[in-house]
């Protein structure tokens, strides 16, 4: 098996023993990205040099006898809304297209200090705002499984990275689904964090109080050992004050016999792909074989989720827009006669037009006369959904659904209506909506004209029990092999 | 809900964004289908609930009012990312001009 293609923990055993070298290991990844990135467009920079030269400083270690982190040379992809001291961060976007990151986020300090080694940043939708990388001002990411289909989004470059072997593990940010949905429709799974369990200092925001980082990986086992490297308090981020630094990694075998995995019936409804919903039963009773209890549950509010989200997120998502007026950094409009020119024309120049949309849907739901009908209401519903999660947690350990309702679309099929684009974050919004963590597990393919296309279903837990949502992912790995399955791309 | 295309020059202007005349054809048709899409929301009862605006359970968490150094490297980092500047003051257009 090539170098690029093996997990983390398959790299740190061939690192550890000596079976091949860090160097070797980095030049696999690249070698696999100059094969296959000019078609997937994974990559929106390279970080070469640095990445090699951290590999020497590895390999020197281990050639001295040093033992090292499971993290450790392990070559990753980041979401190029994650900054990087010294790299370029776009967030997808124009108006960021000369910008230069002037320290590291949280997660990047956690993971150098980890010995973890970066090979790029990764395409997104411009601010992560999108469910198909169509968004993204320098162009969109294609499926490793059927390149004329979306990877998902907005993390859709990480997913693909991954799915396509470009990188052993990497990095999103999840806002309404950003890093479940590409998960799914890439075969690969994806971890969106409890709301303050990941610092978010150094990730560009768009919705403040949903974003969060999470790591994609080819196993529950990778996506955990990522997660205890990135978690944790963080005086940066005041809303990572409850967040426990205690390993999951340890946890990962506990089993699901006698667990109670919540069905919630909202979320079986007209409207999912009948071949979708098939792999999710399946994958229920596969559950009901390893030992556990399933229990059906109801999350009432469930279908006002979309409208809850499509609320507050853009109302959070202008004001933290605002910061983009041409001034500190990023594009500036020329040959303007006063500031607030200025600050028309570099913003209306620099942003596509996802981005406007939201900042004008923002705007009006917060102001003056629209505030209460529209904001305030929602922060309502928000908090009856949350008092749904925690009423149903009362009687399960976690709750299973679908990801996605659909398969990966075809480019262009939903990017003339936003509604039909927001659609495919159904069943990840309420996950941001109530804080708790969920995560994203391949479960089966569908076929699509002669290609197969990956499921994923979604587990949720409890605020701040990842363990729990991750040790139900691992048992299912153990017992099946989806996770496991290469799009043809890889093998070519 | 349906807005007019004098709404959206006006929310366009609150958000510091011009829109073109096609821009604005097709943000009124599309903003006044999700508008009316979240107006779903209007027939939950919610009376009695109160709210916050997140839900980490935090409150007033405050830090040490304490001047901090900026290492060198970050400084010389966002002074280069200054679109235009004297020395290592940020220029920008008059504040107070027409």
């Amino acid at each position: 098996m090539a170098l690029n293609m093996q997990t983390v923990r398959e790299a740190h055993e061939g690192l550890t023993k000596k079976e091949f070298s860090c160097n070797e290991l980095v030049q696999e990844c690249f070698d696999q990205i100059d094969r296959v990135d000019e078609t997937i467009h994974a990559f929106l920079a390279y970080t070469r040099e640095q990445a090699f030269a951290r590999a020497t400083a590895v390999d020197e270690k281990i050639a001295k006898g040093h033992t090292i982190g499971h993290l450790e040379g392990v070559p990753l992809a980041i979401k190029d809304n994650i900054l990087i001291s010294g790299v370029q961060a776009t967030a997808g976007s124009k108006i960021l297209g000369n910008y230069i990151a002037s320290y590291n986020a949280t997660v990047i300090e956690k993971l150098e200090k980890e010995g973890a080694i970066f090979l790029g940043k990764t395409n997104l939708d411009e601010f992560a705002m999108g469910s198909s990388t169509e968004n993204s001002a320098y162009g969109p990411t294609k499926n490793p499984w059927d390149t004329s289909r979306v990877p998902g989004g907005s993390s859709g470059g990480s997913a693909a990275a991954v799915a396509a072997d470009e990188c052993i593990a990497s990095l999103g940010s999840d806002t309404g689904g950003s890093i479940r949905q590409p998960a799914a429709l890439c075969g690969i799974t994806g971890l969106k964090p409890t709301y303050g369990m990941v610092s978010r200092y150094g990730l560009i925001a768009l919705a403040s109080s949903f974003d969060q980082i999470g790591p994609f990986g080819k196993t529950v086992e990778d996506v955990a050992i990522v997660f205890d490297a990135i978690k944790g308090v963080d005086p940066h981020d005041s809303s990572s004050g409850r967040a426990s630094s205690d390993p999951v990694l340890a946890h990962l075998r506990r089993g699901v016999k006698g667990m109670k995995i919540g069905i919630p019936k909202e979320y079986f409804i007209e409207g999912i792909d009948a071949d979708i919903l098939k792999c999710v039963e399946d994958a229920i009773q596969e559950f009901q074989r390893l030992g556990a209890e399933i229990v059906p549950v109801s999350l009432p509010h469930t279908k006002y989720a979309l409208a809850t989200y499509y609320v507050i997120m853009p109302a959070e998502a202008s004001a933290n827009l605002a910061r983009f007026d041409g001034m500190r950094y990023g594009h500036t409009a020329q040959d303007t006669r006063n500031l607030i020119e200025t600050y028309v024309k570099s913003r209306s120049e620099g942003f596509g037009a996802e981005t406007k949309r939201r900042i004008m849907l923002g705007t009006y739901v917060l102001a003056a006369g629209y505030y209460d009908a529209y904001y305030k209401q929602a922060q309502k519903v928000r908090m009856l959904m949350t008092r749904d999660f925690n009423e149903a947690f009362l009687h399960v350990d976690c709750i299973l659904t679908p990801t996605s309702p659909s398969a990966p679309f075809i480019f262009g099929e939903r990017t003339h209506d936003p509604l039909q684009m927001y659609l495919a974050d159904v069943f990840t919004v309420s996950a941001n909506i109530a804080g708790i963590p969920g995560m994203s597990v391949p479960c089966g393919f569908v076929t699509r004209g002669e290609k197969e296309l990956p499921v994923g279903m979604q587990l949720l837990g409890k605020h701040f029990d990842e363990v729990t949502i991750l040790a139900a992912g691992h048992a299912y790995q153990q017992a099946t092999d989806w996770h496991t399955r290469k799009p043809t791309i890889v093998c070519l | 809900m349906s807005l007019t295309k004098e709404d959206i020059q006006h929310i366009a202007t609150l958000g510091r964004l011009e829109c073109s005349a096609e821009e604005q054809e097709q943000f009124t048709k599309q903003l006044s289908s999700i508008l009316e899409y979240v107006t779903q929301l209007k027939e939950v009862d919610t009376s009695g609930v109160s709210y916050r605006y997140q839900v980490d359970g935090l409150e007033n968490v405050r830090n040490a009012d304490e001047v901090a150094v900026c290492d060198p490297s970050t400084h010389a980092n966002i002074l280069h990312a200054f679109p235009d500047r004297v020395v290592d003051l940020l220029k920008v257009k008059g504040i107070f001009e027409g």
